[in-house]
């Protein structure tokens, strides 16, 4: 797992420098047109027992055409509240929330929507899964299928068309439910964790298909990790929430270039990314689970016989 | 509802949790506790059985009753507390075929004995509403094809037909207004909080109550029974219905919701599609409940159906008869859900463990 601190030799490389053509590509993304603007969230959840418990508070985001957000922090910290208000299946208690200029209510055909589980229709085949919310925009069943298929070909599941998704494997289940998302052509794709569920060989392939996706379409993803790997793998930037309340403790332009591969994960810029995500987001952890240092390891007592040594 | 899919495992192999020691410091503490592996438990995680041992509890499980009946029934030591006279004697107040109890043909015989007359003969036998199996089994025979031979007796198949036209309107009508409703309950909380508490209230009132305001009401042909039938099963249907589609995976909801599913399309298209083989199983149980609130149903005061061939005959004392008619219900209510069942898994190809 990604949670493992890795021992860093001392880089020189500072997490905020960035070579030549990295400055580029984020001066050209910030040219772009503003894609989703969120001005001073907040949300308060009523608790049952009358209380409150503040989940955002004061977020403010701007992300432009064609980006790639990823959104990181501590468990509790609202990442996915956050990702649900931009759904719409959340109510927001204050600030605002724009698409393309267009405030947010409720839930529209403009954002789309990847979920942590396996949320394809279990009674309706992949041709029919993908083709779902063209039919509920309007189009006739059969433009519908046939649009389904051309997304199908993209993510290059044709040949599943008219399984059913119990059928298919997780990484599988998880392309389709993109393609369904992509297929109304949403300005905005919203994913909130789809790749914790999947094993680490088969998360590695998605995250390499949702890139060459994203590379082919004009759209903008903003999308919910708590791998930080995976987000510095992924994003121009990072957005890291704190816990407790969920605040905006940063928002870090990544700096290593793209097109991205798995050998990036050893220069030093990733590092740099890696080390300051870890920085901020572990020491809130270490704080809620208890003194977690090597020293208290030493509280086990020994159990096993004087001479019977494993290590 | 059905189980998300998890990835696939990867630690099958390894070792249950060890076992908690006492702390023994210092000392060679066998590592483990056999005892706990001794015996196997009886109780785990149900898993499938083989099919052909399937089929053999299956089997048994049919034939271990009728086993039982058949041992009460031949065996005389087991029970036969009575006995069937042969040949009266001399006593006057037997005939042959009469069942007396052990003690009081005993006396007679005594008597008889003692005063020289001819001592009356019998056979032990069980009181006359146990038949033995092979009786019943004739009776299911005779009665499934033969006339009756009284005059004004119904006959068998007849009977059952005209209750299953009663079951069938009434569990229809019923479904017709209950399913809807149920749906719209468990997908609406207003709507659920406005008509459930009242309903929650009318289910415990008795449908059997209802059946002389139905008669006064309706008439006294089938109407009242169809009534009777809709009030018994109508209010559990709409609250079972609702629980069953408040189930639904709230995550397909929202994936819908995101893709610009709204109200009564949204429950077209997934609500009812999410709960369905779900709703097709409750179907399956609330036509069992109709099943049973037919024979209340037909208890008032009728001269056709099911219910009324089982009371006329037992009037006759023709107890293998009554059981045949029974037996019968029985067939027809497992024969109609097996039917279901397959009917069910060719309807709903994707819920394996379900319909």
């Amino acid at each position: 797992m990604s949670a493992a601190p890795i021992p860093m030799t001392p880089e020189p490389c500072d997490y905020r420098t960035q070579c030549e053509s990295v400055r580029a590509r984020f001066d050209k993304l910030k040219a772009r047109e503003v894609a989703l603007k969120v001005e001073n969230l907040g949300k308060v959840f009523r608790n049952a027992d009358g209380g409150e418990t503040v989940a955002l508070r004061g977020i403010d985001l701007v992300t432009h055409r064609r980006e790639f957000l990823c959104v990181v922090g501590p468990s509790g910290c609202g990442k996915s509240t956050f990702v649900r208000i931009l759904a719409g299946l959340e109510t927001k208690t204050s600030g605002t929330v724009s698409v393309g200029g267009v405030p947010v209510s409720g839930p529209g055909a403009d954002r789309g929507m990847v979920f942590q589980g396996y949320t394809l229709f279990p009674w309706l085949t992949v041709k029919r899964n993908v083709a779902f919310g063209l039919e509920e925009n309007g189009e006739s069943r059969h433009v519908a299928e046939r649009e389904a298929l051309q997304w199908l070909a993209l993510i290059g599941l044709e040949r599943f068309a008219d399984a059913y998704p119990h059928q298919l494997s997780g990484g599988m289940k998880q392309r389709v439910a993109i393609a369904r998302a992509l297929a109304m052509r949403p300005r905005i794709l919203l994913m909130d964790e789809p790749f914790s569920a999947l094993d680490a060989q088969s998360r590695a392939r998605m995250q390499a298909y949702l890139i060459e996706i994203w590379r082919k379409i004009d759209i903008t993803i903003v999308f919910i990790t708590h791998d930080l790997d995976e987000a510095v793998t992924l994003a121009d930037r990072i957005l890291v929430l704190k816990a407790h309340p969920g605040e905006v403790d940063e928002l870090i332009e990544v700096p290593v270039p793209r097109p991205r591969h798995p050998g990036q994960m050893l220069t030093p810029e990733f590092r740099a990314t890696r080390t300051r995500l870890d920085a901020l987001i572990h020491p809130a952890e270490a704080e809620a689970d208890g003194p977690a240092d090597l020293g208290s390891l030493d509280m086990v007592t020994r159990m096993a016989s004087v001479g019977d040594e494993v290590e | 509802m059905r189980a998300r899919p998890l990835p696939p495992p990867t630690d099958d192999a390894a070792p249950a949790a060890p076992a908690l020691l006492p702390p023994v410091a210092g000392a060679a503490a066998p590592v483990g506790r056999a005892r706990h592996s001794r015996s196997q438990s009886w109780i785990g995680v149900a898993r499938p059985l083989p099919p052909r041992r399937r089929l053999a509890l299956t089997l048994l499980s049919f034939l271990l009753p009728l086993g039982l009946w058949a041992a009460i029934s031949y065996i005389p030591i087991l029970w036969h507390p009575l006995v069937e006279v042969t040949n009266p004697g001399e006593v006057a107040w037997m005939e042959p075929g009469m069942r007396v109890p052990k003690a009081a043909f005993a006396e007679e015989v005594a008597a008889a004995s003692s005063a020289g007359t001819e001592a009356p003969a019998g056979r032990p036998a069980n009181p006359v509403y146990l038949p033995a199996p092979h009786e019943v089994a004739v009776a299911l025979w005779t009665t499934l094809t033969a006339a009756p031979p009284q005059r004004d007796a119904i006959w068998l198949p007849a009977s059952l037909w005209h209750s299953i036209q009663i079951i069938f309107w009434g569990f229809t009508i019923s479904s017709i207004f209950g399913v809807p409703l149920g749906v719209l309950c468990g997908a609406q909380p207003t709507i659920a909080r406005l008509t459930e508490p009242v309903i929650e209230f009318v289910r415990y009132l008795p449908a059997p109550a209802f059946g002389a305001l139905m008669v006064a009401i309706l008439g006294i042909y089938d109407g009242p029974k169809i009534a009777i039938i809709v009030i018994g099963t109508f209010f559990q249907q709409v609250l079972v219905i609702a629980n069953t589609t408040r189930r639904v995976d709230p995550l397909l909801i929202e994936a819908a919701l995101t893709m610009g599913s709204r109200n009564l399309r949204l429950i077209r298209r997934v609500v009812v599609p999410a709960v369905l083989p779900q709703l097709y199983r409750d179907q399956r149980i609330l036509l069992g409940w109709a099943w049973t609130y037919l024979i209340v149903a037909e208890l008032i005061g009728t001269t056709s159906g099911i219910t009324f061939f089982i009371t006329q005959q037992a009037r006759y004392q023709h107890f293998d008869n009554v059981y045949a008619a029974i037996l019968v219900i029985g067939f027809i209510g497992i024969a109609t859900d097996i039917a279901l069942a397959l009917l069910g898994r060719r309807l709903f190809p994707y819920a394996r463990s379900e319909a």
